[in-house]
């Protein structure tokens, strides 16, 4: 090979790299982002089965049910709508009725929302952003809830 | 006396803008009294700052309510030590460290800078000089920590409890220290451009500067990584949450930099590619404090949101990242081309190397930036999280790490890699080895796990095999390998060292991934559970009263084979009553590299509570392996080449290092 035939097949060579990392990070982009709903957004959206999102709201008040374990259900509001939402493990120090919080996780058949990750604000001065910016557009916050 | 230290403050600022102005008019009209200006002005500078922030430190000390920023981050009752480092536990005061920082690293390079041309270090100052003016301009402005409140509150409102940790004391001043030494390349970079003019020996200046704040970015990521494993009590050391990705995008681009500057150094190429790489990696260092303090992103750091600062810092970005880019379109052109090289060769791997970081780098700006963009113009929430990272990141640093050990086996210029192939046998017949044990004898492993710990391996052993090689261990006789290896230049020792860390720490992330166990369950007092072989008894819950706080303690021994308890585990619920805010104090013992965690939740009947248990296998070596990584750059920068390598004072001063032909 002469030297520029080297040098354009170190080039395309890297190219062709570049390429296939550009590709594989926007098919990930595609597949593996996930959306963010608030109860009420969720009759517009197209969900396929299983598609995992976050949801996000307002814990409602006296929706939190125990069950054996670890198990524990709740309600997830915008104050429009309400979604059920079950989930099993440790529940953050800050979860609590009238809470903001995100869970993430999917749909069940049965049409209750199970998550396998909940998360609360990490300190009393703010609400999860998502969740804040969402009931400000509903009219429904109030700065005193902060 | 807290007027003093504002007044210091705005003193810094007067001086910062000299700096920026003064040295550089000498260095273009070629005059050296303007330009020696330039070191006086700055050390000033550095010891206005360093007062201000120690007036700060003592109001905090000593409880000053009269400070809006002490009431809202203080209290009395807060033990001594997080008085101390509250300083910077908010956001002005972690704005004044970095600043303090900042111009701590002007004043290194004003002090140690005697053996650089004139003109270049002139420069250097003053570009120092601008990024300082527009961080004070941006305390001053938006985020003064002086602002008074009167009358004085009795008490203050606490530190964030999360804060309330030694991890406080350590994770920020590291973290900073790299992001704002980054600023050191950013400034030579932005000086050979103004000047035109870069060289072999521009590379032996930056390098230093360039290894100690990738030292310190990867100490401070790391304990931000352990701080965040056992205070939040999830247990994970990573969470792709953007705000680590803030602080990894410059210490990947950082890498880059380290190993393209060696090329620059020895061979004098990839001369251009390095300056570029060298703006990037500080641009990435600004670009995570603007995610970070901007409020632009929710997160244990987002102190409080203010619009105000978030576009103060936006533009600062945007002048800096644009101007020195924009520089950069313009002059680069006329700078010198490096050298052609064989693409087999220890150039053409430390090339690769970049190829595959700075692609890594983009991946990660990509992930982070994304949902930012997606919310600015179509108004849609999403998030990208570890499974995006998982599918582009992971994927694009295994061939990496595969081709780490030979790149310091390959020869420059012209490489052979049958030849070190050959030399790399037995790492590869060992990790080979580890991926068959791995796979058929432990279980629950996954073909992921086996393969992850062969890598590992071939990390460790490749970065051994090194030294071995270079000291001729089997070749010669013992005693003179043994001579021979410990004349082996530091920088060898350094890049070994840094190698093996990377495979440590890739041992641990493999071992916690594949081999964790986890157990969530309710226990009583004096149930048992057992968890990876280990049996772990529940003692109960103990209410106890510290200075600020009273947690609930939950006691848990550990027990030996007969039964008999052999160690006890104190995992705690705290509440902070002045903040209303509980915490989680999980409970960690460490067994050899290994460790169980303990997370309490809810309380349930009759003494009962639910528990979370992990066992964690090899987890402290992700943690050891940075450590081996920091000592691999530690010795590399005691290596002989830089510290006597610079061009003498008296030669510099009367010639000029004339730009090496290529």
């Amino acid at each position: 090979m002469t030297r520029k035939q080297k040098r354009l097949s170190v080039i395309a060579g890297a190219l062709a790299f570049l390429g296939a990392a550009t590709a594989l990070t926007f098919y990930a982009l595609g597949q593996k982002a996930s959306y963010f709903y608030m109860p009420a957004d969720l009759q517009a959206a197209t969900l396929e089965p299983g598609q995992r999102i976050r949801l996000g709201g307002l814990v409602e008040n006296g929706t939190i049910v125990r069950g054996q374990g670890t198990e524990v259900a709740f309600g997830v509001t915008d104050s429009e709508e309400t979604v059920k939402v079950r989930y099993t493990g440790l529940l953050p120090d800050l979860f609590r009725e009238g809470q903001g919080v995100i869970t993430e996780g999917s749909f069940g058949s049965d049409g209750v929302f199970v998550a396998d990750s909940v998360l609360a604000k990490h300190d009393e001065n703010y609400m999860p952003k998502e969740v804040a910016d969402s009931l400000k557009e509903k009219g429904v916050w109030q700065e005193s809830a902060q | 006396m807290v007027e003093m230290g504002h007044f210091a403050l705005v003193l810094a600022l007067v001086l910062s803008l000299v700096q920026s102005l003064v040295p550089l008019y000498g260095a273009y009209k070629g005059d050296a009294k303007l330009m020696a200006v330039g070191g006086p002005v700055t050390v000033t500078g550095f010891a206005m700052i360093a007062l201000s922030f120690a007036v700060l430190t003592l109001a905090y000390v000593q409880s000053d309510f009269s400070l809006v920023n002490v009431w809202e981050n203080s209290h009395s009752l807060k033990p001594m030590i997080y008085k101390f480092t509250g300083t910077w536990g908010n956001h002005e005061g972690s704005m004044l460290l970095w600043v303090m920082i900042l111009s701590f690293f002007g004043a290194l390079v004003a002090a140690f800078g005697s053996n650089l041309p004139a003109t270049l270090r002139a420069n250097v100052l003053a570009v120092q000089g601008w990024i300082g003016t527009a961080f004070l301009l941006f305390i001053l402005i938006t985020s003064n920590p002086f602002t008074r409140l009167i009358p004085a509150p009795i008490e203050g409102k606490d530190l964030n409890p999360i804060l309330q940790d030694i991890g406080l004391a350590v994770h920020p001043p590291l973290l900073y220290l790299g992001y704002v030494g980054f600023s050191v390349c950013f400034s030579f970079a932005v000086a050979a451009l103004i000047e035109g003019r870069i060289d072999a020996a521009w590379a032996r200046w930056v390098r230093p500067w360039t290894l100690a704040a990738w030292v310190f970015l990867t100490g401070g990521i790391a304990m931000g990584s352990y701080w965040a494993y056992y205070e939040l009590g999830w247990g994970g050391f990573w969470f792709w949450d953007p705000v680590e990705n803030a602080s990894f995008m410059p210490w990947l681009a950082g890498t880059a930099l380290l190993h393209s500057a060696i090329v620059m150094e020895k061979r004098s190429a990839l001369k251009i590619w390095t300056l570029l790489l060298a703006i990037l990696t500080f641009s990435l260092s600004l670009l995570g404090t603007f995610l970070v303090r901007s409020g632009v992103l929710t997160s244990v750091h987002a102190f409080a949101s203010d619009p105000s600062r978030g576009v103060f810092i936006l533009g600062i970005l945007t002048v800096f990242i644009g101007g020195s880019l924009a520089l950069f379109a313009l002059r680069a052109s006329s700078l010198t081309a490096g050298g052609i090289f064989h693409p087999i060769s220890r150039e053409g791997a430390l090339v690769l190397n970049n190829l595959f970081l700075t692609t890594a780098t983009a991946t990660v700006l990509i992930g982070t930036l994304y949902p930012l963009v997606v919310e600015a113009l179509f108004g849609e929430k999403i998030s990208v999280g570890e499974p995006f990272f998982n599918l582009t990141f992971g994927p694009l640093m295994m061939p990496l790490l595969v081709l780490v050990p030979f790149g310091p086996l390959l020869a420059w210029k012209r490489g052979d890699v049958a030849a070190v192939a050959q030399r790399l046998m037995f790492a590869f017949g060992a990790a080979l080895l580890v991926v068959l044990v791995t796979f058929l004898f432990i279980d629950g492993a996954s073909v992921f796990a086996a393969l992850g710990a062969g890598l590992a391996t071939w990390l460790v052993l490749g970065a051994l095999t090194d030294l071995a090689l270079k000291a001729g261990i089997g070749n010669v006789a013992p005693k003179v390998a043994l001579r021979r290896f410990l004349g082996l230049p530091r920088s060898v020792f350094g890049t070994a060292l840094a190698h093996l860390g990377l495979g440590l720490t890739l041992l641990g992330i493999v071992g916690v991934l594949s081999f964790e166990k986890e157990a969530i369950l309710v226990m009583k007092p004096g149930q048992v559970l057992e968890i990876a072989s280990h049996r772990l008894r529940f003692e109960g819950l103990q209410p106890v009263r510290g200075p600020n706080f009273t947690e609930d303690q939950g006691r848990f021994s550990l027990l030996g084979p007969a039964g008999q308890p052999v160690a006890e585990i104190v995992s705690a619920k705290r509440f902070y009553p002045v903040r209303q805010m509980p915490t989680t104090e999980a409970g960690i013992k460490t067994l050899w590299l290994s460790q169980l965690y303990i997370s309490l939740g809810d309380e349930a009947n009759d003494g009962a509570v639910v528990v979370r248990v992990w066992w964690k296998p090899l987890v402290t070596l992700i943690w050891g392996g940075t450590l081996v990584m920091m000592a691999g750059g530690f010795v590399s920068l005691m290596d002989r080449r830089l510290r006597v390598g610079a061009p003498a004072k008296r030669k510099s001063a009367d010639k000029k290092p004339s730009p090496v032909a290529t």
